[in-house]
């Protein structure tokens, strides 16, 4: 199974290597992480995305937990929750294709904000699935990169991760 | 408020915490703190040969006390020689402040002559670790070091000092107290499940305690021996546990695991409430846990730290807290209920278990020529009367001393069960004894393992550290000889130690005592005179019987109950 663990942790040198060493260690699987510091530069706010069965789940959140900087660990996907990742993706956009490629950023919401003669860099934002399906859409063949800062997280309504 | 350098500050801060020993080895990094630890005499340094041997010795200090075990090392090879010591700490979750010397701030990243990532190479074997930039944090940062050493599952932090660091000036004060948002270890266990631990203990058929390292390092036998007593329960202790429960107790049914006893094993197996003290279900102590939870049992588990909880068995009443806090609670509330356990079935179990005891899983050949390794053990056991602190490195020996000494009291049994570190023994052995000057102090161990730290002869010789080394000496590695043995058709690859030295001699060469003992007529003799010594320390190399095994043994991977047991061969 799938989840999206988010933490809080002291913004210390060294906190990611210990997050990530700790998966690396103890061989559990990262599909993304992100971290930045929260309103509070104290802390950092860090979501992982991780597969695995529950037991497995159950273990990377004590042991996030158990590390010293760690304020607070919260599988967020165990409720109703809002995922969003922001991808930029920079296509070849010359003759036909690039009223296309213009079409296509619209119909997924996307902004265009770059521009030259021969390429456009799209931002599109929304969970992974719709991201995924952006790059299914369009000409594989048109993409020159991609870019994706992967999944950040947030639960809804009244459930709030703050010390 | 006055102003230190921070080498000052270091000896201020040890002095604070109430350091008595520090185990070190100076090198370029550290000299400023070493001046420092010059010009005063409150905390003794004890020079090693070797900086494993600081870490394995404030190591074995802090087992045989209640106290964090100090060390103090140089950057670069310093710390990666340390690295053994602190991840065999770790493992076993000793408290102990490592302090690092490391490379001038400035030339940190640039590959600086015995420059090493300290922080990063030992993130995984220790607690936590601070690399302290600016000497305004040090003080606090040692303060932090000390309060998350010993509290709550207790464990190795290191800090790493730049030189100019050291060097520093500010002003120092100690901070009386400390408190870590991100770091609250739970204490009082939860008094809903603690509710139901006594109920199903009071509704068990075939009960059994198993209990491990947690109840030696947060002081809890005393409370354990009390309410095991009154629950009249069989119990177990692992090998990180013995002396949690008087060994010489009746209800005392050995060690379980790998090399456990047979009753211990059965009864682990067969139970239908298991309550798991400060234990952690190991892959030596439970073997396959597939094959341990084919059998339905409901297992309660005391534990201060919750990721062993669950991790490796399904535990169906989990109480995470200090051991001796929910220890007691389950005491008052069982006092309180003016329930028993239920009796007739309680002496229906013990006459089942009695008939595993009778197996007498731990008989051995006591009419051989040669000597075997367990009258050794035994007879260490008799002379000592079962006083000694008894440090052990890893192998059969450990095994052997395991089995054979029964250990009544906590903290008296030092061994890396976790890492299993040869060479842990003599330099544990130095630990102990220098928190325990009069004391009996003895050094159980093997021809592989006492050459792994074999030069710290010399460190107890300028220190005059009476031990007693007991060299079960059988010319073999010989656990990796046994598995040979019964799993790699008898083909002895590399485990036969050829061109041992002459241990007699090596000891005397060190300034020691040295005997060598050659026939089970002699063994007690020899004891009783080394103990005699007390001044000395006395080498004793016993030529052990080559082909002995140890017994029972459980294959790794297999089920807890498929033991191979020594009359079956």
């Amino acid at each position: 199974m799938r989840h999206v663990i988010s933490l809080l942790i002291e913004n210390e040198a060294g906190a990611l290597s210990r997050v990530s060493g700790l998966f690396s260690a103890r061989a559990y699987n990262i599909e993304s992480l992100t971290v930045a510091p929260t309103e509070d530069a104290s802390m950092s706010r860090m979501t992982i995305v991780s597969v695995g069965s529950d037991d497995i789940i159950e273990q990377i959140t004590k042991q996030l937990n158990k590390l010293i900087e760690v304020v607070k660990v919260v599988d967020i996907s165990e409720a109703a929750h809002i995922e969003r990742e922001l991808m930029l993706v920079k296509v070849r956009a010359t003759g036909k294709d690039r009223e296309e490629m213009k079409r296509m950023s619209d119909i997924f919401r996307g902004r265009i904000i770059d521009v030259t003669e021969s390429t456009y860099v799209i931002e599109l934002t929304g969970n992974t699935a719709k991201l995924d399906s952006f790059i299914e859409a369009i000409d594989p063949t048109l993409i020159l990169e991609t870019v994706r800062t992967g999944v950040c997280g947030i639960g809804r309504g009244d459930r709030v991760l703050k010390v | 408020m006055m102003v230190l350098t921070g080498a000052e500050i270091v000896i201020r801060c040890l002095q604070e915490e109430k350091v008595d020993y520090v185990f070190g080895y100076p090198g370029g990094s550290v000299l400023f703190i070493y001046d420092e630890l010059f010009k005063q005499d409150k905390v003794r340094h004890i020079l090693v040969r070797h900086e494993q041997g600081a870490v394995h010795a404030a190591d074995g200090y802090a087992r045989s006390t209640e106290k964090v075990g100090v060390a103090l090392v140089t950057s670069g090879p310093g710390v990666t020689n340390a690295v053994t010591g602190i991840a065999t700490a770790y493992m076993d979750s000793i408290p102990m402040v490592i302090i690092s010397g490391q490379v001038t701030t400035a030339y940190i990243g640039q590959d600086a002559f015995q420059e090493v990532d300290t922080v990063g190479i030992t993130r995984p074997c220790v607690k936590h670790n601070y690399l302290v930039k600016d000497v305004r944090d040090l003080a606090v940062t040692i303060k932090k070091a000390f309060y998350l050493a010993r509290s709550g599952r207790p464990g190795p932090v290191l800090v790493d000092i730049p030189k100019d660091i050291s060097a520093a000036k500010c002003e120092y004060a100690y901070p009386k107290t400390i408190a870590m948002r991100s770091y609250n270890p739970v204490i009082k266990g939860h008094q809903g499940q603690i509710k139901k631990a006594v109920q199903l203990l009071l509704e068990a058929k075939r009960p059994m305690v198993y209990t491990g390292g947690g109840v030696i390092l947060s002081d809890a036998a005393e409370k354990l021996t009390k309410l095991v007593r009154r629950l009249g329960f069989p119990i177990t202790n692992t090998l990180m546990g013995l002396g949690g429960y008087p060994a010489t107790d009746k209800q005392f049914v050995g060690m379980p695991g790998m090399h456990g006893t047979y009753e211990a094993n059965m009864a682990m197996q067969h139970c239908d409430v298991l309550l798991a003290v400060g234990a952690r279900f190991d892959d030596r102590v439970i073997g396959d846990p597939a094959h341990f939870s084919e059998v339905p049992r409901k297992i309660i588990h005391i534990d201060i730290d919750p990721s062993s909880i669950s991790k490796r068995v399904k535990v169906d009443v989990p109480i995470v807290g200090d051991v001796p806090e929910v220890l007691e609670d389950i005491d008052k509330l069982l006092a309180a209920s003016g329930s028993q356990p239920d009796e007739k079935a309680l002496k229906a179990w013990w006459k089942q278990i009695d008939g595993w005891r009778g197996k007498d899983c731990l008989k051995y050949d006591r009419k051989s020529k040669l000597i075997k390794p367990q009258f050794v053990i035994e007879k260490l056991y008799e002379v000592t009367k079962g006083e000694a602190f008894v440090c052990s490195d890893v192998g059969q020996h450990q095994m052997w001393a395991a089995q054979y000494y029964k250990f009544d009291k906590p903290r008296r049994w030092l061994n890396s069960g976790g890492l299993g570190t040869m060479g842990f023994g003599l330099p544990a052995a130095m630990g102990a004894q220098l928190a325990h000057p009069g004391a009996q102090v003895a050094c159980v161990t093997g021809d592989g393992s006492i050459q792994m730290c074999i030069q710290e002869l010399a460190t107890c010789k300028q220190h005059r550290l009476p031990i007693k080394v007991i060299l079960l000496n059988n010319g073999y590695l010989g656990m990796v000889r046994q598995w040979q043995e019964l799993f790699h058709g008898n083909r002895y690859s590399e485990s036969y130690v050829d061109a041992l030295p002459d241990f007699v001699k090596l000891a005397e060469a060190y300034g020691h005592v040295g005997m060598r003992i050659e026939k089970p007529g002699d063994v007690e003799g020899a004891l009783k005179e080394a103990f005699k010594r007390k001044d000395d320390l006395v080498f004793m190399d016993f030529a052990s019987d080559q082909t002995e095994n140890v017994y029972p043994m459980v294959q790794g991977g297999k089920g807890l109950t498929e033991m191979i047991l020594a009359e079956e061969l």
